[in-house]
């Protein structure tokens, strides 16, 4: 962590205490590469850390980031079932590339968490809670579905609703603290990718207002040494960082020009899931589909670890050697793990078949029920980072053509 | 990212029913059969951890760490290495009768090792070609693992083993607890520490989505594929598997190889090389 302690207690203090700004919500400006550079140094001074985009190991991941510089420039991908690789893009762009491995829950539902230590205190313990002190992460870079995706993770951590545990309802508050510190900053899609479905998942490459952001930049792509972002205003605490910046207002020809890259996004989309698949799904539960997806799925669960919205976890206990100390962890798990389903006398899902169809079934259709929305936003991470590259639109669609 | 600073934290009190009691120092073995002592000297290599695990037990029989010899019965054993011959399917069943917790620790000890390649030859081929004088040699036809001859309480996994999760394999023996050790894919691993995919990112050959996780993800971090050290899974698809590795180039021969190594005898392993024959 590159910010200190201090700093970040002050993020938020700071970023409100400056209540004035005369920018309203929904206000477009124009900003150019110094007045991004801008940002980031913003965001640093008063006490956010930024994370981001950046190129490592032949594909995009999110990261701490501190300038323009640390972006994928230049850098674009081809993504297909099973594979993803790195290509040149459009010269001295900042966000042509899509979405990669990692989504933005890394930070909100860390893969292992701390939640609580006991010590041996004569005949009795002491139980300890940690506090959580994870910075204000600004978050640049957010695409649609993955601002879907957050809102979705939102909704299972109870983050914006009011606690009540006595109707069995509470919210995670490590998850809440940080995603109500953290400031979103969205890009929108200037292309979709062979695996995106956002379109067929009620969602668009481009943010709408009142989508949650903050700020949102729409890129132009750089020519002829202009390299321009069209950015938007989401909420005061977005308006009050761009009253900080060199920006000048929007044309528009700019918002056009924002037009019909959205529309060409539109037209892109690689693949499109079935319109009707929560009612199909349960109607199909014996198909025979399911045993064939089983004869090639690995059990191996990177759909579920690369799925921003996916959120199963474990409990483990831990002791030191004496037995004086013990500390609980919380830690990723997947509905394709055995011990996932183990209850009392053994697991309930032991096959692969069960495990896939729980996985699709969950996702697709009885989150509906669950909390009011689908599962899915149509990111294609989980067809593009499957090893085998198997296909939820697929699926969906062989189910639906076959099925009941 | 994990937790670790503490501020102003919120401390509350309980009561276990009654005294909680001091356990007693367990007498503990350790074990060699058919194998390198690599995971042995995993026990050794816990240095500072090694000392503190001093202090807690009983050190009966440990050959590589001391000549001391304390006669049995056992409260645990911990057992490297495969059987390869008469004797040692002797001496197991006479440990496993003076333990009561029998602990196999490598891939030795729970698949066979790597000397299990004999299973898929003639063992008197390789006897007439690595000894001068092959009729000095005595042994079986097959390497295999401890629990085809004895009931095994745990596993460990591992050519060689983690000595954190040894580590942690006592610890929660000593505190009646189970094990903190998943057995899910090599993958969960990845992406849990953030290390892109190389099968998707690179097309380089991974045995990780149908590998056991417990090395701390060593090779894939450093742009490896997974060599399968620590054997299968716990729901590994080799089939699938090995179609995916010959569409990423490697030819039937190769696949086979891959999936024939340290844990060559472990049954989704064994059944996947086979089936490349
Ligand atoms: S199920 Fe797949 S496409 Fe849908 S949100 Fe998850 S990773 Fe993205
Ligand atoms: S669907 Fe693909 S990524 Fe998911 S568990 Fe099966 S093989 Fe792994
Ligand atoms: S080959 Fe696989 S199991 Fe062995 S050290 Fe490398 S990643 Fe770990």
């Amino acid at each position: 962590m590159t910010s200190s302690h201090g700093a970040v207690g002050q993020a938020h203090s700071k970023a409100h205490s400056a209540k004035e700004t005369s920018i309203p919500v929904g206000t477009k400006v124009v900003i150019d590469e110094a007045g991004l550079s801008a940002l980031f140094s913003r965001l640093i001074k008063i006490g956010y850390q930024p994370i981001g985009p950046k190129v490592r190991d032949g594909a995009v991941v999110y990261e701490e980031i501190s300038s323009p510089s640390d972006l994928p420039v230049g850098f674009s991908d081809e993504q297909e079932g099973g594979k993803y690789r790195l290509v040149p893009g459009t010269k001295g762009s900042f966000f042509e590339y899509l979405v990669g491995p990692t989504s933005w829950k890394k930070f909100l539902f860390p893969p292992r968490h701390k939640m609580w230590s006991a010590d041996r205190d004569g005949k009795g313990f002491t139980v300890e809670n940690p506090t959580d002190d994870a910075p204000a992460y600004a978050f640049i870079g957010v695409r649609s579905c993955e601002l879907n995706a957050m809102k979705i993770q939102d909704k299972v951590f109870g983050f914006g609703r009011e606690d009540k545990c006595g109707a069995g309802i509470f919210s995670d508050p490590g998850y809440v603290a940080r995603r109500s510190k953290a400031l979103i900053i969205g890009v929108n899609c200037s292309r979709a990718g062979k695996t995106c479905f956002c379109s067929s998942m009620g969602g668009d490459p481009h943010m709408k207002e009142g989508q949650g952001y903050d700020l949102t930049l729409t890129e132009f792509a750089p020519s002829n040494g202009k390299h321009e972002f069209m950015m938007e205003v989401g909420s005061e605490r977005g308006a009050l960082i761009l009253d900080l910046l060199p920006h000048r207002e929007a044309r528009s020809a700019d918002v056009s020009m924002a037009d019909s890259q959205a529309r060409k996004a539109r037209g892109e989309m690689g693949r499109k899931m079935v319109p009707d698949v929560k009612d199909v799904l349960p109607r199909n539960l014996r198909h025979q589909r399911w045993d064939e997806v089983a004869e090639r799925c690995l059990s191996c669960a990177n759909c579920t670890m690369v799925c921003p919205t996916c959120f199963c976890s474990t409990v483990n206990d831990t002791t030191d050697l004496k037995g004086d100390h013990a500390e609980r962890w919380r830690s990723w798990d997947s509905c394709f793990s055995i011990d996932f389903s183990y209850i009392h006398g053994g697991a309930i899902r032991r096959e692969t078949k069960s495990r896939y169809r729980q996985w699709m079934t969950h996702k697709l259709s009885n989150w509906h029920e669950q909390y009011g929305t689908s599962g899915c936003v149509g990111c294609g991470r989980c067809i593009t980072w499957c090893p085998v590259g198997i296909d939820i639109t697929e699926e969906a669609k062989a189910i639906k053509n076959t099925g009941e | 990212m994990t937790v670790t600073k503490k501020k102003a934290p919120s401390k509350s009190t309980g009561k276990a029913n009654g005294s909680i009691k001091r356990r007693a120092k367990p007498k503990i073995a350790v074990w060699k059969f058919a194998s390198c002592d690599g995971c042995q000297l995993s026990l050794l290599g816990c240095e500072d951890d090694l000392l503190d695990v001093v202090g807690e037990i009983e050190i009966a029989y440990f050959l590589e760490a001391t000549t001391t010899v304390v006669k049995g019965p056992y409260d645990i054993s911990f057992v490297e290495g495969s059987i390869t011959t008469d004797h040692d399917v002797h001496r197991i069943r006479k440990i496993r009768q003076q333990s009561k917790k029998l602990i196999t620790i490598g891939a030795c000890a729970t698949s066979g090792g790597i000397q299990a390649l004999r299973n898929f030859a003639d063992v008197d081929d390789y006897i007439r070609a690595v000894y001068a004088r092959p009729d000095f040699i005595t042994t079986l036809r097959t390497s295999t693992p401890i629990q085809e001859h004895v009931p095994v309480d745990y596993e460990l996994r591992g050519c060689p083993i983690n000595k954190a999760e040894l580590l942690e394999v006592i610890n929660a023996t000593l505190n009646n607890r189970v094990p903190n050790i998943a057995h899910t894919s090599q993958c969960v691993e990845c992406k849990k520490k953030g290390t892109v995919c190389l099968m998707v990112a690179k097309g380089i050959p991974c045995l990780g989505p149908v590998t056991h996780t417990g090395c701390g993800n060593l090779c894939p971090s450093t742009d490896r594929g997974c060599f399968g050290c620590f054997g299968p899974s716990e729901a590994p698809n080799g089939a699938s598997l090995g179609r995916q590795l010959e569409k990423l180039g490697m030819t039937k021969r190769e696949v086979r190889d891959f999936f024939r190594s340290y844990n060559a005898n472990a049954g989704a392993f064994r059944k996947t090389s086979e089936a490349y024959d």
